[in-house]
């Protein structure tokens, strides 16, 4: 009997593995570019990461494992070896070799490109032999080997024929021949890319990994207008949607032919203060800056209602935050990330102690087109601090001149959401709370927040190696940071995803669907 | 002269006033109209929340159904939209810019129509033929389109934050620029008529200068039709505009009419939320249809071929 059954799970099992299917992914944007150097931009991160690979990859929980490295070590605090994987073929045939790695790192560090991220505290990549390269680092790397996960490798003989041995200058609307045409080591060969119309994959029957799903077929279709995109799902032309809007996602779990697939992102959404300037720009309040005053910000996160914007703006699709990373990120824990429940009154004492018994005026800029339900979340935002005498005078506008003004410091407070690419708190921390510098430090701190001390904690935390040690660090900046107020963390944000009964595939929290998970029954 | 277009408007009052009486349909419209009007005109007083206090919203209340229904309010009669505000409020509200765009921009086309009808007409000429020739290449295009034009030439030529302030306006002008060619037409077809007519010889002989012959002779007496468009003109102003905001380029959702309400409630129909559309859109029938009705009322009384 029990033989029986293991026998027939086996059967079932093996012909599942082999019963080829296509999945069809629908999804809100087209990507920007095939360059995998080109453009930091999640869209294209995710669907090119079917395509190039990088010397380390996530697993589904978010660790790192060998992908086109299969081993390294530290030589020296600030010397890595890597072992590269034998035997690997580029689609168009030809061997990956360390050339390649070293070529890559040459293309990506490019000025032209935006993602030199990855590849910071990397001086340089030597090529030892053919197999083995070594990363020269320009101080010890806590989190190199997350930031190389989105460092992809392009095959330098390729590049070279095809003349694209120079990064896609996207802004001056170049094309080249990699801008086009991919040619990686990954799971996926892109056939086809219409852009705004659908991408083709088909699997490659080289790579050196295994599907885990059985898609060896993939057409992936940007969808612009929420409307049409549920419709697909439910006309059944599609088998799987991501980026779904929040109103609908009920109805989708009440539909018998479809199942949604919950998880969250490393993301969070919150609110910045301008702590800098003498004077703010929109408000009544003339001669001083009130975001300096610890109170008064303290007053703007009492008058805030989490649980009602999650209830009723994000349908229950945020998790209500005190901190400013989200679950999953390395540096969260749940028990410095509770919230307190909304205190108009507490918060009225608190201006009233700061000396705004009748609240002032100030400038709220938010993008419109960006987070899950933006410029609702800010509207509803104006209405409580309302509530505490605080007027804010709302200006939605789309991303792209939002995100101007707001880096000329053009704002009194501002809405932003901040993606956690590395999954370790450091990279919140250094972008949004460690004083301005002109380089990585600081870049999205827009509200020039200087605080000695967290800076120090910061600095510190870079070149830490102790782990013990480091998450005390991690823990204490995270904390120093919710204490003082020095933003207003509003939720970190979920992500769904509804698909056919019988697609299944993982949950990823950067929102970036990998079909080598999926498979279709 | 005084008295006699004195007793001239009270027969013409008694005359309109026995075919009013005759037509339930026509009673029934005017006092929708009334009912619409009169909410919007006192909105601040009668609306039983104030939407756009933003004090007064609780985000808690967000998506209240309709009072009659199971998880209805009796506080929220029509329900709540997505921010908590009660949505027979912003219906009023609504109403509101919806009215009073539509009204100024048909007293900006006939103001308009009206006086190019007039010159065109009484003077003739090469000016005619211009102005009649730009009122056929209007018409070739639709109304919407020439809204849409000017709407998108502001956006262009206006900062953002200067554009939301001044959308109301620019939607007025939109709207009577894109409605001017029927008064026009009218007009001047009146005008050609009327001044051959006796008394405007005679008031030319005597010297009269010709603006004044336009203002005190031949004006009052193309005014019936002129009315008569106006009215219809009032209802079509009113679609035009919601349509504009319904696809977006008309009032921001600061200040929202009727058509920026259903917009705004469109994204929510298929979530299960129909109140938050389909009740501006009811509110936009309702008024929109009476105003036709009288209107379509006034042009039969007004006619004398068809009484």
């Amino acid at each position: 009997m029990k033989l029986r059954h293991l026998l027939a799970a086996a059967l079932i099992a093996g012909c599942a593995t082999t019963q080829a299917a296509t999945l069809k992914w629908g999804a809100q944007n087209d990507i920007l570019t095939l360059d995998p150097h080109s453009q930091n931009h999640a869209t294209t991160h995710g669907i090119l990461q079917h395509t190039y690979e990088g010397l380390v990859r996530y697993t589904k929980d978010f660790q790192v494992e060998p992908s086109l490295a299969t081993s390294w070590q530290l030589i020296s605090p600030t010397q890595v070896r890597f072992i590269l994987r034998k035997g690997v073929k580029f689609h168009d045939g030809s061997p990956f070799t360390a050339d390649d790695v070293v070529f890559s790192y040459g293309r990506i560090i490019q000025p032209q490109g935006t993602n030199q991220i990855y590849v910071s505290g990397v001086k340089e990549v030597k090529k030892i032999d053919d197999h083995t390269v070594d990363l020269i680092l320009s101080g010890p790397n806590p989190v190199l080997l997350r930031l190389l996960v989105d460092f992809r490798i392009m095959n330098r003989a390729w590049s070279v024929k095809n003349k694209s041995e120079n990064v896609q200058n996207y802004v001056a609307k170049e094309e080249s021949y990699a801008s086009r045409n991919a040619n990686g080591t990954g799971p996926y060969l892109i056939k086809l890319w219409e852009p705004d119309k659908r991408i083709v994959f088909a699997a490659n029957p080289a790579w050196w990994d295994k599907l885990q799903g059985n898609a060896t077929e993939v057409i992936y279709t940007p969808i612009k207008a929420d409307a049409t995109r549920i419709a697909a799902l439910l006309s059944g032309d599609v088998d799987i949607v991501t980026d779904l809007p929040t109103q609908d996602v009920q109805r989708l779990r009440n539909e018998p032919k479809l199942k949604v697939l919950d998880g969250h992102e490393v993301r969070t959404i919150f609110i910045g203060m301008d702590q800098f300037s003498p004077e703010l720009k929109y408000s009544s309040v003339k001669g001083k800056n009130p975001f300096k005053d610890m109170r008064v910000r303290k007053a703007l996160n009492l008058a805030v209602d989490r649980e009602a914007i999650k209830r009723v703006t994000m349908r229950g699709l945020s998790i209500p935050a005190a901190i400013m990373v989200a679950p999953g990120v390395h540096g969260h824990t749940p028990d410095i990330d509770k919230v307190s429940p909304a205190d108009v009154e507490g918060a009225k004492k608190l201006l009233a102690e700061a000396g705004y018994p009748n609240g002032f005026d100030f400038g709220l800029d938010c993008p419109n087109n960006r987070y899950v339900n933006d410029e609702e979340i800010c509207q509803a935002l104006v209405g409580m601090w309302a509530r505490i005498g605080l007027k804010a005078k709302l200006n939605a506008q789309p991303m792209a001149t939002f995100i101007q003004k707001i880096q000329k410091f053009d704002h009194d407070a501002y809405m932003l959401g901040w993606g956690v690419a590395t999954f370790d708190g450091l990279y919140t921390l250094q972008s949004l709370m460690r004083t301005k510098t002109t380089g990585a430090d600081g870049s999205f701190n827009l509200g020039r927040i200087s605080d000695a001390k967290l800076d120090s904690l910061i600095d510190a935390m870079k070149t830490e190696t102790d782990v013990k040690k480091r998450d005390a660090m991690l823990r204490e900046a995270l904390v120093a940071t919710r204490d003082n107020y020095y933003y207003v963390p509003l939720h970190h944000q979920l992500r769904p995803w509804a698909m056919k009964k019988n697609v299944s595939t993982v949950h990823k929290a950067d929102d970036r669907p990998e079909s080598r998970f999926a498979r279709i029954d | 002269m005084a008295a006699v277009a004195g007793w001239l408007r009270r027969a013409w009052a008694h005359d309109l006033a026995w075919s009013f009486r005759r037509s339930p349909v026509t009673i029934l419209a005017a006092f929708l109209t009334l009912v619409c009007v009169g909410s919007a005109v006192f909105a601040p007083w009668v609306a039983p929340h104030s939407p756009f206090d933003s004090a007064t919203l609780n985000l808690s209340d967000g998506f209240t159904p309709p009072s009659w229904t199971e998880k209805g309010s009796s506080k929220y009669l029509l329900g709540t939209d997505d921010q908590g505000r009660d949505v027979l409020s912003t219906i009023m509200y609504g109403a509101r810019i919806s009215l009073g765009v539509g009204l100024a921009a048909v007293l900006f086309s006939a103001t308009l129509g009206v006086s190019l009808g007039l010159l065109s007409g009484y003077l003739g000429g090469r000016l005619d033929a211009f102005i009649m020739r730009v009122a056929d290449i209007q018409l070739s295009f639709p109304a919407i389109l020439i809204a849409l034009l000017i709407d998108g030439m502001t956006r262009i030529a206006l900062p953002r934050d200067m554009h939301d302030q001044l959308a109301v306006y620019v939607l007025v002008l939109a709207i009577g620029v894109s409605g001017w060619v029927q008064y026009a037409r009218t007009v001047r077809g009146s005008t050609l008529v009327e001044k051959n007519k006796e008394y405007v010889q005679a008031a030319r002989v005597i010297g009269r200068h010709p603006l004044a012959i336009l203002l005190h002779h031949v004006l009052p007496n193309v005014t019936g039709p002129v009315l008569v468009i106006a009215t219809i003109h009032i209802a079509t102003a009113i679609i035009t505009e919601a349509t504009l905001s319904f696809l977006g380029v008309g009032v921001p959702p600061t200040q929202p009419s009727l058509g920026t309400l259903i917009r705004v409630g469109n994204d929510f129909l298929f979530s299960g939320e129909w109140w938050i559309t389909v009740f501006p859109g009811a509110a936009l029938i309702v008024l929109v249809l009476s105003v036709n009705l009288l209107g379509d009322w006034l042009r039969d009384a007004l006619n004398p071929k068809l009484r």
